[in-house]
């Protein structure tokens, strides 16, 4: 990968709250357009690493570099205004707002030019979250109030809010936690589509290995606080270290054996 | 301009109508009721700037502070450099306690909740200790105001409430259109989402801080027009303008009101006048209680205060509408 073609880079990144280490020695580097998803069990890193690239986080040493730039010191709101989005695991909406509403505030933080002046309603305005709705198949909801909506489709709608600036990377956290089986597919789907339209890199957090199979082209697997594999799908899921301490797919004395040997 | 703008802007133009033409006929029948009203204008602005800020998830307990500082500010400058012209009273007035509001902003809006609503109180409670002390405009007892007049115009004393009372409606119609817009534009939209999940405003790159210096701001300004009015209303200023309970009196409002509507704000400050003054006829030193019963009862029936009355109604017929047209499409 040329550097030119790299948008987000970890170098070196420390995290440790207290005795747990978060993130230790973590070195990323994410080309522009990829779909990465980090794979990990509870508490393994994948949440502290997204808290710490959105900004929410400090590292305690290391930096974030993005587009070129260190962007270690900014915050959650500098950064969305570069281009760093994300999502949230449980749906950060505005409950009592319909989805449109919802989207209407979105689309008013990115666009503050004259919005003293300028109705909330506007037909410009209005046309815009309309057209977010239809891409994630939510045009059904814009009058719906947010706090009766199902979980899938909070989460599309909340994914939607962090698509509003057309972010350059977007972190989604857990795009198909909470929602049934048979939605999951569906749901990815959808958000793949939408996506589809922009050159945007996706960085996901997913524990379902058939969505991280089919919808990522690298893995990230996160293990207390250190990634221990980084390559395509096919290639991590197969590692003997990631289907210990990952995926649990591996029988443990397979795992003995060939560390004796 | 947009539809809307166009609509609040025409429903304030039939506001103002409306009013001055029922100052007219107060004027012929109980002149009493133009001074309440005034009153209860001054009030209202005061409380519509807590609004202003319950829309953005805050609620000061110490508005008293911009009130008074409106109220002395004008009030000097009436008293020590005899400008006694109210409209330019009233900007004066308001443009004191912005400035305020604005510098002591950036130390609040750090903080949110309780916290926020007490260092609003304490801030009132230093500026009522300080005006205490202060014996070279009056101390604890204050100081009197002349008549103001009007762009020259000195009204005999009949007119006088008159005068005051159409100055007060134009300024209540105006901040409450000004209102309105700002609550209906894009950045109104986003303030109301700060008060539901700060977090996600961060999130989608707007500043929460920035919000609340904003409503702060604005809530000084109409702080500081109430203020003004209600000193040439009462034609005596003193340091009572930032004591607690005066500020406890907006929230009474506020709380009363509701933050959806803007006219809501004034309709509840009349409605508290107007129950003090026959209180304190019919029913003296009970009048508190006429009050809290009054609260007790919005809150339990109409938690949204008065102003969500008529979008209860408004709810209450569209899930009628639906239910029949479910109806009519499943026979």
């Amino acid at each position: 990968m040329s550097d030119a073609a790299i948008i987000l880079e970890a170098r070196d990144v420390q995290k440790r709250f207290g005795a747990v280490v978060a993130a230790q020695d973590i070195n990323i580097k994410v080309g522009l357009g990829e779909k990465l998803s980090l794979i990990g069990a509870n508490g393994a890193g994948k949440t502290t690493f997204m808290n710490i690239v959105t900004g929410y986080l400090k590292p305690d040493a290391g930096s974030i570099h993005f587009d070129g730039l260190d962007v270690t010191k900014l915050n959650p709101r500098q950064l969305t205004r570069r281009g760093v989005c994300r999502s949230f695991q449980i749906p950060q909406l505005y409950e009592p707002m319909t989805a449109l509403e919802n989207l209407l505030v979105a689309i008013g933080t990115s666009n503050q030019a004259f919005s003293l002046l300028r109705p909330a309603r506007d037909a410009a305005v209005l046309d815009q979250g309309h057209a977010l709705l239809k891409r994630f198949g939510l045009e059904g909801y814009a009058e719906r109030k947010v706090s009766e909506l199902p979980g899938g489709v909070r989460k599309l709608l909340d994914i939607a809010m962090a698509l509003v600036r057309r972010p350059k990377v977007l972190l989604l956290d857990e795009p198909t936690s909470g929602v049934s089986v048979d939605e999951k597919f569906p749901l990815m789907e959808t958000v793949m589509e939408a996506l589809s339209e922009e050159e945007v890199t996706v960085i996901f957090v997913e524990h379902d290995m058939e969505i991280v199979t089919r919808y990522s082209d690298r893995v990230l697997a996160f293990y207390q606080g250190q990634v221990i594999a980084d390559d395509d799908p096919g290639e991590v899921l197969a590692d003997k270290a990631v289907q210990k301490y990952v995926t649990g797919t591996a029988k443990a004395d397979a795992v003995e054996e060939e560390a004796g040997a | 301009m947009h539809a809307s703008t166009k609509r609040t802007c025409l429903a304030g133009l039939i506001a103002v109508i409306l009013l001055v033409l029922a100052g007219f006929v107060f004027q012929h029948w109980q002149t009493w009721i133009l001074f309440t009203a005034t009153k209860a204008i001054g009030y209202g602005l005061v409380a519509l700037g807590i609004i202003t800020l319950m829309r953005g998830g805050l609620v000061s307990f110490g508005q008293g502070l911009v009130y008074c500082t409106g109220a002395y500010a004008s009030g000097l400058m009436a008293t020590r450099l005899g400008v006694t012209d109210a409209p330019v009273l009233l900007v004066v007035g308001m443009l004191a306690s912005a400035l305020l509001a604005l510098i002591v902003s950036p130390l609040i809006a750090r903080y949110r909740g309780i916290f926020f609503a007490m260092l609003t109180v304490a801030l009132s409670m230093v500026l009522y200790g300080v005006l205490v002390k202060m014996n070279a405009i009056g101390g604890s007892d204050g100081f009197t105001l002349p008549e103001p007049t009007f762009l020259g115009w000195q009204p005999s004393v009949d007119y006088a409430d008159l005068a005051l009372y159409l100055l007060a409606a134009v300024v209540a119609v105006v901040a409450s259109t000004a209102t309105r817009l700002y609550y209906d534009s894009m950045a109104g939209l986003v303030a109301l989402a700060v008060r539901e999940n700060e977090l996600r405003v961060e999130y989608l790159g707007s500043s929460v801080f920035k919000v609340t210096v904003r409503h702060f701001t604005i809530a000084g300004a109409l702080g500081g027009l109430g203020g003004t009015l209600n000193g040439m209303a009462l034609g005596h200023i003193d340091p009572l303008f930032s004591f607690w309970t005066t500020s406890g009196e907006f929230v009474f409002i506020a709380v009363l009101a509701g933050y959806i509507s803007v006219s809501a704000v004034f309709l509840s400050a009349m409605i508290l006048e107007l129950v003090r003054s026959f209180s304190n006829l019919y029913f003296p030193e009970t009048w508190q209680l006429i009050l809290g019963g009054f609260l007790i009862v919005v809150i339990v029936f109409l938690p949204g205060g008065i102003g969500s009355f008529w979008e209860r109604v408004k709810e209450g017929r569209a899930a009628r509408a639906q239910a029949e047209q479910e109806e009519g499409a499943g026979s």
